[in-house]
């Protein structure tokens, strides 16, 4: 079990006082002109050194992801761009930093802007999260204040600015072109890659988008060291995560812990268990909707981290777990989410934006049984074409919740098929 | 859609003026287009504060384009691809129901029906007759591990159930507003009976 002396986000729960002198009595803003005289390259080179992964979804290498911009400031200014536009259902951890531990995640943008040679740092802060980003303001002005960021930050004679933007409402803008196109006052449609944003991002300028735990966590890795952060969690697994553990547990809640701890113990010493006890678990989302969901049987020995969940084709996502018991009409569920995909697909693409209609209103019926048996086929069939066949991946997470439900749920779907055929009454739903 | 009449006329006020200096600052010379998403949330939230109804009509879409050079249809378009500008009017109170996964596994429906049967409401996008309340269901709003959550205007009211909701509603029409948060008092994201973790740590309090 992790320690409390290993953890990072010291204030998740708001306990302590979120402003900066708690911050600075929890060890932020400490040396952080020495670790910006280590220099550029020593930064990112301690960073991919520290195996951190993005904290975001996809897990890509952050110093690798760091080292892509250009290295030398042309005529365009460089920017950092933070995803604070939360809204992967199951995910709540990125809010506890914004409301409880926001100067770590000022303090990274600081570090992470001048180690990529940006002199300024959007914060892209979902729209629902209004007093979360009025706490981060807050935040940063008592920095610009003491003098930590604006001009000659930290006394290192780097000048850096940081924003917070609002956004307003739309899952899609947590993709990260359509963050960018959102940022500059534009509908959020993801933008075909090449060319990248380390390239060509906010206004035509190199950019690099991450998510705010993958900031908020560089200073305290730059502090303590990479080989402190390797010994956490596993090999290229480096690392604490937070988790997000909600649905059918007795006491749900947020938590930081190794990445590589076993889904059962997460589970059962940090949420109260499953209601009903384990043996009353029927599924587990273990990364946040998009992500297809785990039966119990895998379940009983899983492994929380990126490589352990690929390995059996999910994914550790966000890392928000959503847990369901025995009671859940798992069919609804995953129903729901395809309304989630529908109502969220920007309209961009045709597969996503005709398909996810199409999957919600099948699903529907599968809800009710409704249906034929062939129908499932044909719905996996379809996953498969919107799957890899639009410009970002809101098609392959409106898809992979239903081959996710098909691979693991196919008899309890035949079955409601069978019973709607035979006017049964279906079995209730969850409640 | 219900009818509505449109004002004939809109303008920003000195306290909105204020705000949008600073809020232009932030941005590169030529890159106002940036501000549009702050200004029509400015411009709702202005409506909300002058008229008690927070919405965002016509013709503050056009003043918006008229101040960043923008012509008014990347104005509109952008209005009404994001979910939280309310395109009609809507009641003091707005009630935004998240009812995703998991909401739904934690009983959102029964804090839905509540609203319904306190609020006299029966679809989504409704305004209650007293003018008080309009339901509208949204996509998760990122509080999962306190589901069920009732978001009221910029507040999130989380952990409710059918009578945390009613008590809440009640309270609301009575002119009062409860504190947000865990209706259970649970602190925060912590689980329910206080932490498990970050016991053994000793730090300034918050206020």
């Amino acid at each position: 079990m992790l320690s409390d002396a290993d953890r990072i986000f010291t204030n998740l729960y708001g306990i302590g006082d979120p402003g900066l002198t708690g911050a600075r009595a929890r060890g932020d803003w400490d040396g952080t002109k020495a670790i910006i005289e280590r220099g550029r390259d020593a930064i990112i080179e301690e960073m991919k050194g520290s195996g951190l992964r993005g904290r975001g979804g996809a897990g890509f290498p952050t110093g690798l992801k760091w080292s892509f911009m250009p290295k030398t400031e042309g005529k365009l200014p460089h920017y950092l761009v933070v995803n604070a536009d939360e809204s992967e259902p199951g995910t709540c951890k990125d809010r506890d930093i914004l409301r409880h531990d926001p100067h770590k995640l000022v303090e990274g943008c600081f570090i992470a802007s001048f180690a990529m040679g940006a002199h300024a740092a959007y914060i892209y802060v979902r729209g629902e999260f209004y007093n979360e980003a009025v706490a981060l303001q807050q935040a940063i002005d008592e920095a610009y204040e003491a003098g930590l960021i604006g001009k000659n930050a930290c006394g290192t004679g780097w000048d850096f600015d940081c924003y917070v933007h609002r956004g307003a409402g739309a899952y899609i803008c947590g993709e990260e072109t359509a963050l960018i196109e959102s940022l500059e006052g534009k509908k959020g449609m993801p933008r075909l890659k090449p060319p990248f944003p380390a390239a060509m991002g906010l206004y035509g300028c190199p950019t690099t988008v991450n998510n705010v735990e993958s900031i908020a966590v560089a200073p305290t890795i730059l502090r303590r060291g990479a080989s402190w952060f390797t010994g956490l969690g596993r090999p290229n697994n480096a690392g604490t995560k937070l988790f997000c553990i909600s649905g059918h547990v007795n006491k749900p809640c947020n938590v930081e812990e190794e990445l590589g701890i076993p889904l059962r113990e997460l589970i059962e010493k940090y949420a109260g268990g499953v209601r009903g006890g384990w043996d009353n678990l029927l599924a587990v989302i273990p990364g946040g909707a998009s992500v297809p969901l785990l039966n119990k049987a895998t379940c009983d020995t899983m492994l929380m981290d990126f490589d352990s969940l690929r390995a059996v084709k999910s994914g550790l996502g966000t890392a928000a777990v959503i847990v369901m018991d025995k009671s859940t009409d798992v069919i609804k569920a995953i129903a729901r989410l395809s309304q989630f995909y529908k109502h969220e697909s920007c309209g961009q693409c045709t597969p996503c934006r005709e398909g996810t209609g199409w999957m919600m209103r099948v699903m529907n019926r599968m809800v009710q049984g409704r249906a034929t048996i062939e129908e499932i086929d044909t719905l996996e069939q379809v996953t498969r074409q919107i799957e890899g066949h639009t410009i970002c991946a809101l098609g392959d997470a409106a898809a992979w919740p239903i081959q996710g439900l098909i691979k693991n749920f196919r008899p309890v779907m035949e079955e409601r098929i069978r019973a709607y055929k035979a006017g049964r009454s279906m079995p209730l739903a969850a409640e | 859609m219900t009818e509505h009449a449109e004002p004939t006329a809109f303008a920003f006020d000195a306290e909105s003026e204020a705000k949008i200096t600073s809020i232009l600052a932030k941005y590169p010379a030529g890159k106002q287009a940036s501000a549009v998403l702050p200004l029509l949330d400015l411009a709702q939230r202005q409506m909300g504060r002058l008229t008690g109804s927070a919405w965002i009509p016509r013709v503050a879409m056009d003043t918006i384009a008229a101040r960043l050079d923008m012509a008014p249809i990347r104005v509109y378009e952008v209005a009404t691809f994001y979910f939280m500008f309310n395109m009609q009017p809507v009641g003091k109170y707005h009630l935004q129901l998240c009812t995703t996964t998991p909401c739904w596994l934690r009983g959102s429906d029964d804090v839905v029906a509540t609203c319904r049967k306190v609020t006299g409401i029966k679809g989504w996008k409704e305004t209650s007759a007293d003018g008080l309340f309009t339901m509208t269901e949204v996509e998760c709003v990122g509080a999962c591990v306190n589901a069920p959550i009732l978001q009221v205007n910029d507040d999130f009211f989380e952990d409710m159930d059918a009578e945390s909701t009613e008590k809440l509603l009640e309270a609301l029409k009575r002119g009062e507003y409860p504190k947000p948060g865990s209706v259970k008092g649970r602190q925060t994201s912590a689980p329910e009976g206080g932490p498990t973790t970050l016991t053994t740590l000793n730090f300034p309090a918050a206020e």
